[in-house]
């Protein structure tokens, strides 16, 4: 049984989104949504614990030997994304029930559930496979399940949104199988050890080099790289909240995944950062997006558009790991993927539960929250704090380590744009911070009126698990770092 | 108690009290029964652990691992000590004090006033007795980020700007430049503990210990060293209380103590000294120290007067470090322990003034002496503190510095402590002077309705207090309790001395 748990990784959410379907009943697919993806984590944390112990754990689909056949391969990475992923999903969820009920009209309801499971599989897909187009597949799957799923919102603008972004979202697909083709016209292989292994002998020709510019630009569109991230702002802001919660928090985190699997496995054997200007293009992008996205961020007056613009800048962060090409660059991007995740999926929580209660989460309707909502924004402001790198949060281990990482590269100017991104974060967090707490409540409010339990428990999960991996983050070091270098090690 | 336990607890009791507060806030009386239990309880733990570090001993604490190498752990060495008995005696005092103003003074949100008022504390008594930089830095941060909702209390607009500067200003040095510094170092000596004659030495180079003091320096914003030192001033819309003791003893004196302590514990002070990267910071320092007097002088409110008095107070502590010689060490430590008491009193005095007399600005206060006799005198004895005269101890930590500074054979730098030594003189001194020697009614008429403090809320000249009036009984305590320390520092400063002779000389 525990031989094929890879398979079911992927093929349990895939099999329940249609029961959802059929279901119908919105408590019901709830239900099901829910513990599928409880097991999912149990699967994926049982995954990594084996990868940890035994090393990569192969996995033939069907038993069809690579490369002809489709291969899932689990290292330490993917096994770590996973994690991520299905960890996410397993709080999102009982936060979903009461916010989606609130934010989607009733009978849609067992469509987002269905969606949900579906954009599920797409992800866990992405990060388990070890085929470049098997990855495409899963890649359309979640990225198909995340337009209806942000057009499911009751605001008309999710509808101009979703459009939006399907049609950038297309064209990173078809920028991304262009670049597979390519590589399947000069290597004739379409697995990504496999491709390791060939194209260093072929890496001279063009092809290789326009696939790889196609393959760039892709995942890039994908995963939001600055200028490529014009689809996001409006999708995080007009998406229902358990929605924007779940793809904030594992969407683009698992197109950096891609981009990193791509660059380091697949490309791992040709030097292309030591012989090209691939870092430096990307570093350059990294930082614009950390400066660029953060100082926008400020004149927002959408707290949730806001808190975009603050994962498109948190999304340089990550790309600059990328850009350094050294293990300690590598690992901050991957503590990174985890830690932005809690604490961003906690932030657009808490915009979840005034939402809830509120219906706006326009920056006037703060006023006074801080004595209305005072839980949850209290958690905002926590959470806050750990996207400026308060010490004791998840966002000030990132920080550091990116910061080290670009210290022992001597990169100065890498070092200031993440200093200065994290001084332009206090800025956004504190207007919205001095709107909720020094204003007083518009009148006529009620008094105190929280959020229910189930939203608000959830989101305290998210804000204390930022906290408590900021406490303690040998465990999550060890695991990226881990990672990081087997990113690093010569292909199997 | 071990005094393993005694540490915990001392970092554990102002959290406890903060968490505790809002569970009594409905009922006053108990509310401040626990705040100055915690403030007793808290100087007691630290008196427990005073014999221990005065025999030679360095007490540990180990916490947890937060990073992979890196732990987050107390060590008390005598600098710290001499920190956290300054903060948690002066704790007491401001409770009883703050009791008397905020009652006087009907402020509003008192529960919250306390509760953050004690995480501070907390958070001081963290960076006192942190083992390495990055515990410091944590509580360093935690220090900010509590005393924010202290100094933005009423929450007026002017009171919204000024937490703006403060926050601008104290998190934008210590991200920008120290957390910078710390990282740095890390990376290049693989260690951030604090260790007798620093761990940089062999590691880093002049150049780049040159750029690593800039940015500790710089970063430390709480040090106020000019040019970033406006947030000291803008703070000054907190009431009193926390004026008096958060921005006269524990956010400054956290910033000096970093200082001093990088000074000794990261470079080493042979080393420093012998690269000689700190001589332009002596400079920065001395223009500090002039400067914000000359500027303190043109200040008719008082604490503002008395903020930019800190500021300069402040670089004397930073100039001593920056000497990098045993004496100006011994001053620095010396000085941090001696200008808290003659600033707290000072504060404590401004305070009375207002919440008695409503009386803020220094023009309106000739002939105060006349209804305050207590309090004008308390003020005339910590400004002889702060100055520097006997029979007040603020002497002995001028002295050493002036010392420190012929060690090093600048004589110029002498004089500048004997120029800001005369400008205190002139910015204080006529306060208490005027005080008893003019009458009230030579006081010009108030010049506009505007008001330089917001805390300020009318001032009627008309119903001027006949006979005398001083402020509430409390307040009155904990003026005295201050203003005797002074003196008492003056024919006692052995344990301030003894500790820091341990630095220096091991």
């Amino acid at each position: 049984m525990a031989a094929q748990y890879p398979a079911l990784q992927v093929v349990l959410a895939l099999l329940a989104a249609p029961v959802c379907l059929i279901l119908r009943r919105p408590n019901a697919a709830w239900a099901v949504a829910t513990v599928i993806t409880w097991i999912s984590l149990a699967l994926a944390l049982s995954l990594l614990g084996r990868v940890w112990e035994t090393g990569v754990i192969l996995y033939p689909m069907g038993d069809w030997a690579a490369p002809w056949g489709i291969e899932y391969q689990i290292d330490t990475v993917n096994a770590f994304m996973l994690v991520i992923v299905t960890l996410i999903g397993s709080v999102v969820m009982p936060f979903a029930r009461a916010s989606v009920e609130a934010e989607i009209e009733e009978e849609r309801i067992y469509l987002f559930y269905c969606m949900y499971l579906l954009n599920l599989a797409g992800l866990l897909g992405i990060a388990i496979t070890g085929d470049v187009f098997n990855l495409f597949v899963f890649l359309e799957i979640s990225s198909l399940s995340s337009y209806v799923m942000i057009s499911l919102g009751r605001d008309k603008r999710a509808l101009t949104a979703a459009y939006r972004y399907l049609v950038i979202g297309t064209i990173g697909a078809t920028f991304y199988i262009i670049g597979v083709g390519m590589m399947y016209m000069t290597t004739g292989s379409l697995n990504m050890a496999d491709l390791a292994a060939i194209l260093p002998a072929v890496a001279d020709s063009r092809t290789v080099l326009v696939a790889l510019g196609f393959l760039t630009v892709g995942l890039g569109l994908k995963l939001a790289l600055f200028p490529l991230h014009l689809w996001l702002p409006n999708a995080y802001a007009y998406a229902p909240s358990a929605v924007t919660v779940f793809l904030a928090a594992t969407g683009t985190k698992v197109a950096v995944y891609a981009f990193i699997r791509i660059f380091f496995t697949v490309f791992g054997g040709v030097e292309i950062f030591t012989a090209g200007v691939i870092p430096q293009i990307l570093a350059v992008l990294a930082a614009l997006a950390m400066i660029g996205a953060s100082a926008v961020a400020i004149y927002q007056t959408d707290v949730k558009r806001l808190l975009a613009y603050s994962s498109i800048a948190q999304i340089g962060y990550m790309v600059l790991g990328i850009s350094m090409v050294t293990v300690t660059g590598l690992a901050g991007t991957i503590v990174h993927l985890f830690n932005h995740a809690i604490m961003k999926g906690g932030l657009f929580m808490a915009m979840g539960c005034i939402l809830f209660k509120i219906g706006a989460v326009q920056l006037d309707q703060f006023e006074g929250l801080g004595k209305r909502m005072p839980v949850t924004m209290a958690a905002f402001v926590a959470g806050g704090f750990s996207l400026i790198g308060v010490p004791l949060t998840v966002g000030f281990v990132s920080k550091w380590y990116l910061v080290q990482a670009a210290l022992e590269k001597g990169w100065w100017l890498a070092v200031a744009a993440i200093l200065a991104s994290s001084l332009l974060a206090v800025i956004y967090i504190w207007r919205v911070v001095e709107v909720a707490y020094f204003r007083p409540p518009p009148k006529g409010s009620a008094e105190v009126s929280e959020a229910p339990l189930s939203m608000l428990v959830p989101l305290w999960i998210l804000i204390g698990a930022s906290y408590y991996f900021g406490i303690d983050a040998t465990q999550t070091l060890d695991i990226a770092f881990a990672a990081a270098e087997t990113l690093f090690a010569p292909p199997l | 108690m071990t005094v393993e336990l005694a540490i915990l607890l001392a970092v554990a009791v102002p959290f406890a009290g903060a968490v505790l507060i809002p569970l009594t806030g409905a009922k006053p009386n108990l509310r401040e029964t626990v705040t100055l239990v915690c403030a007793a309880l808290l100087f007691y733990l630290v008196s427990v652990i005073y014999p221990i570090v005065a025999a030679g001993g360095v007490p540990e604490v180990y916490l947890f691992e937060m990073l992979p190498g890196l732990s987050v752990f107390f060590l008390v060495e005598p600098l710290g000590l001499i920190f956290a008995g300054i903060a948690s005696f002066l704790w007491i005092a401001t409770s009883v004090y703050s009791i008397g103003y905020m009652r006087g003074h009907n402020e509003e949100n008192q529960t919250r006033f306390y509760a953050y008022f004690a995480i501070a504390l907390g958070a001081a008594m963290g960076v006192a007795f942190a083992g390495n930089m990055l515990t410091l830095f944590i509580f360093y941060e935690v220090l900010t980020l509590s005393t924010f909702p202290l100094v933005a209390h009423s929450g007026t607009d002017e009171a919204k700007r000024a937490g703006r500067v403060y926050l601008g200003v104290l998190l934008g040095t210590s991200i920008g430049f120290q957390l910078l510094a710390i990282i740095w170092t890390w990376s290049l000596t693989g260690t951030l503990d604090f260790t007798d004659g620093g761990i940089l030495a062999g590691k880093a180079d002049g150049l780049t210990a040159g750029i690593l003091l800039a940015l500790y320096i710089f970063g430390i914003g709480k040090a106020a060293l000019m040019p970033f030192h406006r947030w000291l001033p803008a703070a000054m819309v907190a009431p009193t209380p926390v004026s008096a003791l958060l921005h006269a003893v524990a956010v400054v004196k956290a910033g000096v103590f970093t200082v001093v302590k990088v000074v000794v514990y990261i470079f080493g002070i042979d080393f420093l000294f012998d690269i000689g990267v700190s001589e332009w910071l002596q400079y920065m320092a001395a223009a500090t120290i002039l400067i914000a007097s000359l500027v303190a002088m043109t200040k008719d409110n008082l604490k503002a007067r008395l903020a930019y008095s800190t500021v300069s107070q402040l670089s004397y502590v930073i100039l001593g470090a920056m000497l990098v010689t045993d004496l100006g060490i011994i001053g620095s430590g010396m000085h941090i322990a001696m200008h808290a008491f003659g600033k707290i009193t000072l504060f404590f005095c401004a305070g009375a003034f207002m919440v008695a007399a409503h009386k803020t600005e220094i023009s309106q206060m000739r002939g105060i002496g006349h209804a305050m006799p207590f309090t004008t005198l308390a003020f005339f004895i910590g400004s002889l503190s702060v100055i520097g005269l006997p029979p007040m101890g603020g002497l002995w930590s001028k002295w050493y510095l002036a010392l420190g500074t012929l060690e090093t054979g600048k004589l110029w730098l002498l004089g500048v402590l004997m120029v800001s030594s005369l400008l205190n003189v002139a910015y204080l001194l006529p306060i208490p002077f005027r005080g008893f020697f003019s009458s009230p009614e030579e006081n010009p008429p108030l010049k506009s309705s505007h008001n330089h403090d917001s805390e300020h809320d009318h001032t009627h000249d008309q119903d001027r207090p006949k006979g005398i009036k001083e402020a509430p009984v409390a307040c009155l305590i904990a003026i005295g309790v201050t203003s005797a320390g002074c003196l008492v520092l003056f024919f006692y400063p052995d344990p301030v001395y003894d500790l820091m002779r341990q630095i220096v000389a091991p």
